[in-house]
C-alpha cells in the first residue's frame, strides 16, 4: 500500500472511533450504560451462527450498495441513486419469478438476475445520460429518481401484481424454481447464493477498474476531466457506463431480497440499504476489499442493534442510525488537525475542478 | 365548492414546504448544499410536539422546532464548513442522524418511539404558519436581492473570492446562512405537526424536505418561484389526497402514484433544461479556503 492509502486508512479508522464513542457518548445520555449497549450489539451481532447469518444476510446488500457508490465515485460522481436502482432492480426480480414460471431450475434464478441486473443499469444509466448529455448535476437527479422508483414500484406492487392474499402492500409470489435455499449452516438465518455473488462482484469491480482499459477510463475521468478528455476518452461515454454497471450492482440486491429471502417485492422492504451503501464506499475508502468489510462493520451494527429494543429499557434500534450518522459524518470531515498539517504540505493540488468538489475525487 | 376546497388545502399542505424551500435557499445561495432539510425538518416536528406538548402553546413549540432545526444545522455547518467535509455525504449522514435521534429522543420523554401523545386542538396552529410563511417569502426577497447582506450571501455562493477580497469571512457568512436554513426547515417541520397533524410520528416528514429542495431548483433558486413552485406541488398533494378517497364503480382504485412522483419527474425535466432552464449558484458544494 501507498502511503497516501495508509493515511487514508488512519484517517477512516479515526473517523469510526470519534463516531462510536459519539454515539456511545448518546447512550450514556439516554441513562444506558454504553459497556452494556456494546456487549448486547456484539451479542446480537455474533452471538450464535444464526445472529452470523443475519448480520450476514443485512451486509450483503450493503455489498452490492457499497460497491455501487464506489464505482460511481471512481468515475467521480456521486450515487445517491443506490436505492432506487435496487427497488427498480428489486421489482424485476420478483417480475420474472411472477411473469415466466414457465422456467426450469437452473435457468429461472438466472434469468431473474439477469432482469434485476438490467432494471438496475437502466434506472442507473439516466443520472448518468443525463449528467453526460444535458449537463444537470447527479446529486439532485439521483435523489428524485429515488422518489420516482419508489412510486413506479409501489403502483405495480399494489395495482397489477398485488397479492391478494394479504393486506400489505405485495406483489404475488414468484415460483418456487426461482428460489435460492439458505445455506444450513446459518440455522435458518436467510443467507444463501446472493453472499457469494456479491463477493464475486467485489472481485469482479476490483478486476474491472484496476485490470481492464474500460475501468481505466472510468478512473481517469473520474481523476481528471480534462485531462481524460484530451488523452482521447470519450467523457460521456464513461460517465453512463460507469453509472450503468453501478446501477446493475445495486440492481441485484433484488436477488438476495426476492431470490434468497421474501419471494416477493415488499413496498419498503428495504432499511435504506441504498445510503447505508454511501456510509459503506465512504468507509471502505471506495475500495471493493474496503467496500465489503465497511458492509459487515455495518451489517453487525444493524443485526446487533435489533436486540436493543427487547434488553433495554431506554435506547432501540434506533441507535444503530444514530451510530451510522455519526460515523459518516466524523469519517467524511476533512480538516481534522492532523489533515491540516498534512494538507499545508501540498497546498495547491486541492483546487477543485468543477460541480463536485476535489475533496471527492478518492 | 371543490376548487375552493383544493385550494384552501393546497395552502396547507404547500406551507412546510415554504418554510423548507426558504430554508434551502439561504444555504444554497451562500454555496452550501443543503440536502440536510429532511432531517432538518424532522428534528423540528419532533421538538415542536414535544415543547407544545409540555407548554401548552403552539408559539413556544415553533420556537423549541426552531431551535431544534438551528441546532442540527449546527453540527452540519461545523462538519461541512469548519471540517470541510463533503456536503452531499455530511447531508446524508445529518438525514440519517434524526431518522434515528428522534425516535430516541421521542422514547426518553414519552415512552413510545412511535408518535407524541396528540396535542388538543386548542393547543394548535389554525392559520398563522401560512400566513408567517408568506411574509417569510416577502422578506427572503427583499433581504436577498435588496440588502447589502444579500448581496454577500449571494456572493458567497457565486464568488467567494471576490467577497473574501472584500474583506468579508466567507465562511462567518455561510455559517448564518446555514443557521437561518435550519431554523427555517424546523419551523417547517413544526408546521407539520401543529398544523397539519396533530402530534409527531416517526419519519413523518416523509420526503418533504427533498420536495423542498426540488421545489427550490424548480423556482431556479430565487424566493418568489420556489415557492410558487412549493404551491404547485402542495396542489399535486393535495389532489392526492382527494383521489385516495375515491373508488371507481369496479372497486379499483385511483393509482396515486403517479400524482405523488410528479414534483421529482418535473424537477429532473427543468434540471436538465427540458422545461426552462435553472443554474446552481456557482461556487455551490465547495468548500471555501483561503489561498
Amino acid at each position: 500500500m501507498s502511503g497516501k492509502s495508509v493515511q487514508g486508512l488512519l484517517s477512516a479508522l479515526f473517523g469510526v472511533l470519534v463516531g462510536l464513542i459519539l454515539g456511545l457518548l448518546v447512550v450514556w445520555g439516554a441513562g444506558e450504560n454504553p459497556l452494556t449497549v456494546l456487549r448486547i450489539l456484539a451479542r446480537g451481532a455474533f452471538g450464535s451462527r444464526y445472529d452470523l447469518g443475519m448480520t450476514l444476510f443485512y451486509s450483503t446488500p450493503l455489498i452490492f450498495t457499497g460497491l455501487s457508490v464506489a464505482v460511481v465515485f471512481r468515475a467521480g460522481m456521486f450515487n445517491i441513486g443506490a436505492e432506487g436502482q435496487l427497488t427498480v432492480g428489486t421489482i424485476a426480480a420478483a417480475m420474472a419469478g411472477i411473469l415466466l414460471p414457465f422456467l426450469p431450475m437452473p435457468i429461472a434464478p438466472l434469468v431473474a438476475w439477469v432482469c434485476a441486473s438490467l432494471a438496475g443499469a437502466a434506472w442507473g444509466a439516466i443520472p448518468g445520460w443525463l449528467r453526460a448529455r444535458r449537463g444537470s448535476h447527479e446529486v439532485i437527479n439521483t435523489i428524485m429518481l429515488n422518489f420516482v422508483a419508489a412510486g413506479l414500484c409501489s403502483y405495480f406492487a399494489l395495482y397489477p401484481l398485488r397479492n391478494l392474499q394479504s393486506q400489505n402492500p405485495e406483489t404475488r409470489g414468484i415460483a418456487s424454481q426461482f428460489k435460492l435455499a439458505p445455506f444450513p449452516l446459518f440455522e435458518g438465518a436467510p443467507v444463501g447464493w446472493a453472499l457469494p455473488l456479491a463477493l464475486l462482484m467485489a472481485l469482479f469491480v476490483w478486476f474491472l477498474l484496476w485490470r481492464t482499459v474500460i475501468g481505466f477510463e472510468w478512473r481517469a475521468v473520474g481523476l481528471n476531466e480534462v485531462a481524460a478528455r484530451a488523452a482521447g476518452i470519450d467523457v460521456a461515454r464513461a460517465r453512463v457506463g460507469a453509472f450503468a454497471f453501478a446501477g446493475a450492482l445495486a440492481g441485484m440486491v433484488g436477488v438476495a431480497e426476492v431470490l434468497g429471502n421474501s419471494g416477493r417485492f415488499r413496498v419498503g422492504f428495504s432499511p435504506e440499504y441504498g445510503f447505508m451503501g454511501i456510509a459503506v464506499a465512504l468507509l471502505g475508502r471506495n475500495h471493493p476489499a474496503g467496500v465489503v468489510a465497511a458492509a459487515l462493520l455495518l451489517g453487525a451494527l444493524h443485526k446487533g442493534a435489533a436486540e436493543l429494543d427487547l434488553e433495554t429499557d431506554r435506547v432501540t434500534r434506533d441507535l444503530s442510525l444514530v451510530f451510522q450518522g455519526l460515523i459518516i459524518l466524523c469519517v467524511s470531515a476533512e480538516g481534522w488537525w492532523f489533515q491540516n498539517r498534512r494538507r499545508k504540505a501540498t497546498a495547491g493540488s486541492q483546487k477543485s475542478t468543477g460541480v463536485v468538489p476535489a475533496s471527492n475525487s478518492p | 365548492m371543490i376548487l375552493d376546497e383544493l385550494g384552501a388545502s393546497t395552502l396547507r399542505v404547500s406551507t412546510p414546504l415554504v418554510f423548507a424551500a426558504l430554508g434551502g435557499l439561504y444555504s444554497e445561495r451562500a454555496g452550501v448544499v443543503n440536502i440536510a432539510l429532511e432531517g432538518m425538518m424532522l428534528v423540528g416536528a419532533f421538538a415542536a410536539a414535544a415543547g407544545t406538548y409540555f407548554a401548552h402553546d403552539p408559539w413556544v413549540g415553533a420556537a423549541a422546532g426552531m431551535a431544534s432545526g438551528m441546532s442540527l444545522a449546527a453540527i452540519y455547518a461545523l462538519f461541512v464548513i469548519s471540517l470541510r467535509a463533503n456536503q452531499v455525504v455530511a447531508g446524508t449522514a445529518i438525514n440519517i442522524l434524526a431518522l434515528g435521534l428522534t425516535p430516541l429522543l421521542c422514547k426518553a420523554l414519552f415512552e413510545v418511539t412511535s408518535s407524541t401523545p396528540s396535542i388538543p386542538l386548542s393547543d394548535r396552529f389554525h392559520s398563522a404558519p401560512v400566513v408567517a410563511a408568506w411574509i417569510l417569502v416577502l422578506v427572503s426577497w427583499i433581504v436577498v436581492q435588496r440588502t447589502p447582506a444579500g448581496l454577500w450571501l449571494r456572493f458567497a455562493g457565486e464568488n467567494p473570492d471576490a467577497l473574501d477580497s472584500a474583506g468579508v469571512r466567507v465562511n462567518f457568512v455561510r455559517w448564518v446562512a446555514v443557521l437561518i436554513s435550519g431554523g427555517l426547515a424546523g419551523l417547517g417541520g413544526a408546521s407539520l405537526s401543529l398544523f397539519l397533524s396533530s402530534s409527531f410520528s416517526r419519519n413523518m416528514t416523509a420526503g418533504r424536505g427533498f420536495i423542498a429542495l426540488a421545489a427550490l431548483i424548480f423556482g431556479k433558486w430565487r424566493p418568489v418561484p420556489a415557492a410558487v413552485a412549493c404551491l404547485l406541488f402542495g396542489c399535486f398533494e393535495a389532489t392526492q389526497i382527494r383521489l385516495q378517497g375515491i373508488t371507481f364503480p369496479g372497486g379499483g382504485s385511483f393509482p396515486v402514484q403517479f400524482v405523488q412522483i410528479l414534483p421529482y419527474f418535473l424537477t429532473i425535466l427543468v434540471l436538465a433544461g427540458f422545461v426552462g432552464q435553472s443554474r446552481p449558484p456557482r461556487a455551490l458544494g465547495l468548500p471555501f479556503r483561503r489561498e
